[in-house]
């Protein structure tokens, strides 16, 4: 038995979130003793390959058409690899990049697939999954059954694996450009320079919502708390759609799923889409002027204050 | 040109869910349904295309489950589809069964677009529109929230983790979006009563030839609870000092 797991990279080495994918691979492993492997798949990435080596055997598959991760490219490279290497299981971070790629390939393989998993159990040797319906509302327990079954797994539910003591080797597997579909270009990645850490990757992140009415009031108050708490800053989806804060700051249940040490969410009113995408963090703190708001139900602690009195007051008093 | 637009029924989004006593399903007694707000999304991107055409293209909807998608079918004809059509099936479907349904129909109607949400939010699972790409080996862009149609050409600006990504694409395609896409418009009287009027088409899901061999089972559904007791400060003193007296954070 073989556990593929697609490593997502950040140019470096392995981004926190796959690391979060080689756990529950690990974990699975040591239950039934299959042998894992990363796949990274890029251009001139073998540099990163071997950062990623730290977390397990290393398949590279690496070529000029795989420079930018499209879809069509991408899954037509992990169903060859999944085929080859006889996967029984192959996983990924519940990233974009997964949803997109990595649910094309599972459809290349005969769609036996299971998103956003949270946990797991064994019931003899079957694989039972546990993941989140209805925005949160409900968890259900899924089981699959076909060829090549294939998980994303949620950052916010498994650790990030240690890395090995000492790294596992680098195989390059041949990539035949002439099975790779190359109709879709890729026009580049506009993102806003963000200084700060990603929501998903945050120890501490402080959210604000429609309190805020400008980029420049949600700097002055929710970037500059994020900052002095070295946090990320996240969004409800209000602001995201004015405009005034770019979506992958969103959280909730179409946007980042985070579990910090510490969320402070700031004039968010707590709908249940909002919810979806914090609640399960270690501490939760809500400030928020109208004491009825539903964010209070899920909060630990509760300051019912205008953000604008309370945000320069903690600013000052964290200094 | 045509676009095929898949809609799913759902549970209003600001309904509170409950499960059921089998522990398979949840309550849908009493429950207001609309059509997944982003396949609404989805249909009104189609609908605006077909507008920037002058009319040139034609919008087909899809249904694919029981007789109760009448109701968000209709609901897609009064914001504008042209057709609507469902396909019967009494059995339950995960999103793999459903993709090859589609895939069935698209041989049907050849559309060289379909349009459809990037997820459902009842299942969230996000698979249909990647299965079915996949399925018709056509290229895929997903989260779209921009789309441009030049030609037989598609420049689409998907929303990824990292930021806005820009794809171009050749047409047949299949597009899933995102919510920045557009604000659906809401579907007004004398079109709702015209929608009334209108041939709802029947497709029996065995005349597809498609088997149904369910690939994602669901086995159990726990309602989830907050367990949380929030515990109310009155200042920002307070809270400090609660923080950095009770968890080890700050
Ligand atoms: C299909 C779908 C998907 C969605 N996905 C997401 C998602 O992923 N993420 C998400 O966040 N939302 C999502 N939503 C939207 C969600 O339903 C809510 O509309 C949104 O979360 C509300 O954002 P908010 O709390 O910032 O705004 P509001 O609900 O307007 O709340 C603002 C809050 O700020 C408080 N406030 C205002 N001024 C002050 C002040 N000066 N000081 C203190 N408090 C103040 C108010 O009392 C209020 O509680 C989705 C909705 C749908 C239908």
């Amino acid at each position: 038995m073989r556990i593929l797991v697609i490593a997502e990279t950040d140019g470096v080495g392995l981004r926190q979130g796959s690391r979060s994918a080689v756990q529950f691979a690990r974990e699975v492993a040591a239950k039934n003793g299959a042998e894992l492997q990363l796949l990274v798949i890029g251009y001139d990435q073998r540099a990163v390959a071997e950062q990623v080596a730290a977390y397990g055997p290393v398949l590279l598959a690496d070529a000029p058409t795989l420079e930018h991760p499209i879809a069509e490219r991408y899954a037509t490279v992990i169903a060859q690899a999944a085929n080859n290497t006889h996967a029984s299981l192959i996983c990924a971070a519940a990233t974009t990049y997964a949803k997109d790629v990595l649910v094309r390939a599972a459809g290349l393989l005969g769609g036996t697939m299971a998103t956003e998993v949270v946990g797991h159990e064994w019931s003899g040797d079957k694989l039972l999954l546990r993941r989140p319906m209805y925005a949160g509302a409900v968890t259900a327990t899924v089981t699959l059954s076909g060829p090549f079954p294939t998980v994303t797994v949620r950052s916010s539910a498994y650790p990030a694996a240690e890395p090995l003591p000492a790294p596992e080797p680098v195989t390059a597997i041949d990539v035949d450009a002439n099975l790779i579909p190359v109709t879709t270009q890729y026009g580049g990645l506009a993102s806003k320079a963000n200084t700060r850490p990603d929501v998903t990757e945050a120890r501490i992140v402080v959210s604000g919502g429609r309190a805020f009415k400008t980029t420049e009031e949600f700097e002055q108050y929710v970037g500059a708390l994020a900052d002095r708490l070295h946090g990320a800053a996240g969004t409800s989806r209000v602001l995201v759609d004015a405009g005034i804060v770019p979506n992958e700051l969103q959280v909730g249940q179409t946007g980042k799923i985070v579990a910090p040490e510490l969320y402070i969410a700031l004039g968010i009113s707590g709908a249940v889409q909002h919810l979806a995408g914090m609640k399960n963090s270690k501490v939760i703190v809500a400030i928020n002027n109208d004491p009825d708001a539903p964010i209070f139900e899920v909060a630990d602690y509760g300051l019912v204050a205008d953000v604008r009195e309370a945000v320069p007051e903690l600013l000052d008093k964290l200094a | 040109m045509k676009i095929l637009v898949p809609i799913k029924r759902v549970p209003d989004t600001d309904q509170r869910v409950r499960v059921a006593d089998d522990m398979l399903h949840v309550e849908t007694a009493d429950m207001p349904f609309v059509v997944n707000p982003f396949d609404a999304i989805a249909l009104e991107e189609a609908i605006r295309i077909r507008e920037a055409r002058s009319g040139d293209a034609e919008v087909v909807v899809i249904g694919v489950g029981g007789e109760e998608y009448e109701q968000e079918l209709r609901t897609g004809l009064a914001m504008g589809a042209d057709r609507a059509c469902v396909v019967r099936c009494d059995t339950e479907l995960d999103p793999w069964n459903v993709a090859c349904i589609l895939q069935q129909m698209v041989g049907r109607e050849s559309p060289a677009l379909v349009l459809m949400g990037k997820q459902a939010v009842d299942d969230d699972l996000g698979q249909t529109g990647p299965f079915l790409a996949s399925l018709l080996q056509w290229p895929q862009a997903t989260f779209a929230s921009r789309i441009e149609l030049q030609g037989e050409m598609l420049t689409v600006g998907r929303e990824t983790d990292r930021g806005i990504e820009t794809l171009t694409l050749p047409l047949p395609a299949v597009v899933t979006v995102d919510l920045r896409l557009n604000e659906p418009r809401y579907a007004s009287l004398p079109s709702i009563l015209k929608a009334r009027q209108k041939q709802i088409e029947h497709v029996d899901v065995r005349e597809l030839g498609v088997e149904i061999q369910p690939r994602l089972q669901v086995l159990k559904m726990e309602s989830v609870f907050s367990q949380r007791r929030c515990q109310r400060v009155s200042n920002v003193d307070e809270l400090l000092e609660r923080l950095k007296a009770e968890t080890k954070i700050l």
